[in-house]
């Protein structure tokens, strides 16, 4: 296989450090279009950390990211800001929206913010494959915890991005949604192509993937 | 979007945003009121005063000479002999004088005995019948005639004094010869007739009571008049008349001018307080926004990260939180304005009645321009003071620690 034409996601060598006395080094991988990637590790081991540098919510100390053969590690705050609304979908480990919104809202946000034109078919299509159309009008504090998360991952791929980052998806989720959501992140990233990063503790998933990264 | 997160973010803090509007509300209808009243009370003063250079009449308070005589609100310092103001009036720096002759009333609404050059100086229009010529023929105001339902043909008793509750004049009636179109002064308000009625009345009355004891004996009896209007040739008579009348003389002289500034010395100082009291209560609609604001950014703070991370500007989101501000505010500038105007409608409907001062002005005033700066500056630096958090928002620590 020719990897230089499907590699998404490549990291080498990053490394980054909150003060002088602890710095994370992360091993190099990379991430092939519409393959899931699992980062696993216990608390502390950095996985937050790489999440934020891998969604450039932070800058490493070391090392490259690129996506798509662009070099991500040295973009200034709004290239990188530019890049992470267009080309990352981000779901992080708790549920959070804009609360006053009611769901559409919440998903077109992704577009508008990203500057891209609001589509409601895409939320509307999203909702459907993600089973929440019913709820696109409901606040998002009406919803149950499955609810709000698949609601999150319909809005990491509002804007059809090329990495889908996924911070402990499944930690607050009981087995049953735990498996729904897996299936639904995967799906839904190999439907648009996209390189699925999951960084998680829960041993649960551990047996649905084979590109496993043990921090 | 934005505006659309801001507005919803109001409607999900409903108590709050009620509030900031309320207190907003308040202040603003408050200023807004004493400016409309201020402006509407004084461009009404000086109405009424223009081309009057001096009131004479009987010694007393002035204020309450020009508040009597002009404004035909106060009752009047006394009587003085028509033959004293008339040799006054032969001051060769006089232009006018007009008698004024008061002290009766028809529910409530003044007659007074005058001259045609009164009709001049207010330069009224008759609306319908004729003016006053016979004995104890009337011709009212528009006001008058709208209130008390007096057409041109009816008669009527008056009342002795100022007050509706007077003793009746039974047996003297007037006549309503005529109506004068609506003037929007002091004319507006009065029954106006020839001075020779007013006399006839009280003498028919103290015949009456004295049975002729000395009226036939005295054929050149001195009219009295209440008070009379002075117009001035020149600006000298000004300077040298007052003085010397007031010194000279038993009467007194009064420059409407100078009295009506010094009453609206004394109104202005409550205004001020007033309006000093409004605008604290403003202070507090800002504080209260900025309160709420404070509040709710601190608990939205992983919402504002969230939305930087999916590619919101800091200054987007500081614009946000601003027009929240600014929404506020001016929600309750309007409502603040649309309440005035009311307070002015039920102040001018209870004054109309009462005080015959008809209020009625609707326009945005150039005061609320001012005022409507005020306000948006209000909101906005309430607003903008706790909204600088955002710019010290660290994106990746508030979404990896909640």
């Amino acid at each position: 296989m020719n990897q230089k034409l499907n590699t998404m996601l490549a990291c080498s060598e990053l490394s980054f450090s909150y003060d002088i006395k602890k710095t994370f080094n992360f091993p190099s991988f990379s991430c092939e279009k519409g393959e899931t990637l699992l980062i696993l590790g216990n608390s502390g081991t950095g996985k937050t950390t790489l999440l934020h540098l891998l969604a450039l919510l932070l800058r490493p100390k070391g090392g490259s990211i690129r996506i798509n053969e662009s070099e991500l590690a040295t973009l200034t705050a709004k290239e990188a800001s530019e890049m992470r609304a267009n080309h990352l979908g981000i779901i992080y480990q708790k549920p959070h929206f804009v609360n006053s919104l009611n769901v559409l809202d919440n998903l077109l946000l992704a577009n508008y913010l990203a500057h891209q034109k609001q589509s409601k078919e895409q939320a509307r299509k999203l909702a459907q494959n993600l089973g929440i159309s019913e709820l696109l009008d409901k606040k998002t504090s009406m919803l149950s915890g499955g609810e709000q998360q698949r609601v999150s991952i319909a809005r990491a791929l509002m804007n059809n991005p090329d990495v889908i980052l996924a911070d402990e998806p499944t930690s607050n989720l009981d087995d049953e949604n735990c498996e729904k959501v897996i299936q639904l992140l995967e799906n839904q990233s190999k439907n648009i192509g996209a390189a699925l990063v999951i960084v998680t503790h829960d041993q649960r998933l551990k047996d649905n993937f084979k590109n496993i990264i043990t921090l | 979007m934005l505006f659309k997160i801001s507005w919803k973010n109001i409607l999900d803090k409903k108590l709050n945003s009620f509030l900031c509007i309320l207190l907003m509300t308040l202040g603003i209808a408050m200023i807004s009121l004493l400016m409309l009243l201020g402006k509407q009370l004084q461009d009404k003063f000086a109405k009424n005063i223009s081309g009057i250079d001096l009131v004479v009449g009987a010694k007393g308070s002035p204020l309450q000479l020009i508040l009597s005589s002009v404004y035909q609100i106060d009752n009047p310092t006394g009587n003085v002999y028509l033959d004293d103001v008339a040799a006054i009036a032969q001051n060769p720096l006089v232009k006018e004088m007009i008698p004024l002759s008061m002290g009766d009333n028809y529910q409530g609404f003044r007659i007074v005995g005058t001259n045609k050059k009164y009709f001049e100086h207010f330069k009224t229009k008759i609306a319908s019948g004729k003016m006053f010529k016979g004995n104890l023929e009337v011709i009212l105001g528009a006001s008058t005639a709208q209130n008390t339902n007096l057409k041109v043909g009816d008669t009527f008793a008056s009342s002795h004094g100022l007050d509706s509750e007077g003793e009746k004049h039974a047996e003297n009636n007037y006549k309503v010869v005529g109506i004068l179109e609506y003037n929007n002064s002091v004319v507006d308000n009065l029954i106006l007739t020839s001075l020779n009625s007013v006399w006839n009345i009280h003498e028919h009355q103290e015949e009456g009571e004295e049975h002729h004891e000395e009226a036939a004996a005295d054929s050149t009896i001195k009219r009295e008049i209440t008070s009379a209007i002075i117009k001035f040739r020149s600006p000298m008579g000004m300077m040298t008349m007052p003085r010397n009348i007031n010194q000279n003389s038993k009467l007194q002289a009064a420059v409407p001018a100078i009295e009506v500034n010094r009453l609206f010395e004394l109104l202005g100082i409550g205004i001020e307080g007033m309006q000093f009291l409004a605008a604290v209560i403003m202070l507090i609609s800002g504080i209260s926004v900025f309160v709420s604001l404070y509040n709710s950014l601190k608990e939205r703070k992983y919402e504002m990260a969230l939305m930087l991370s999916m590619g919101a500007s800091r200054t987007r989101l500081f614009l946000m939180l601003l027009l929240e501000g600014i929404i506020l505010s001016l929600l309750g500038f309007i409502a603040g304005i649309a309440l005035s105007r009311m307070g002015i409608y039920l102040i001018s409907n209870a004054l109309s009645k009462k005080f015959h001062f008809d209020v009625s002005q609707f326009s945005l005033q150039t005061g609320e321009i001012y005022l409507f700066g005020g306000a948006l500056l209000v909101g906005i630096l309430a607003a903008a003071i706790p909204s600088i958090g955002i710019y010290r928002i660290n994106i990746s620590k508030t979404l990896a620690t909640e």
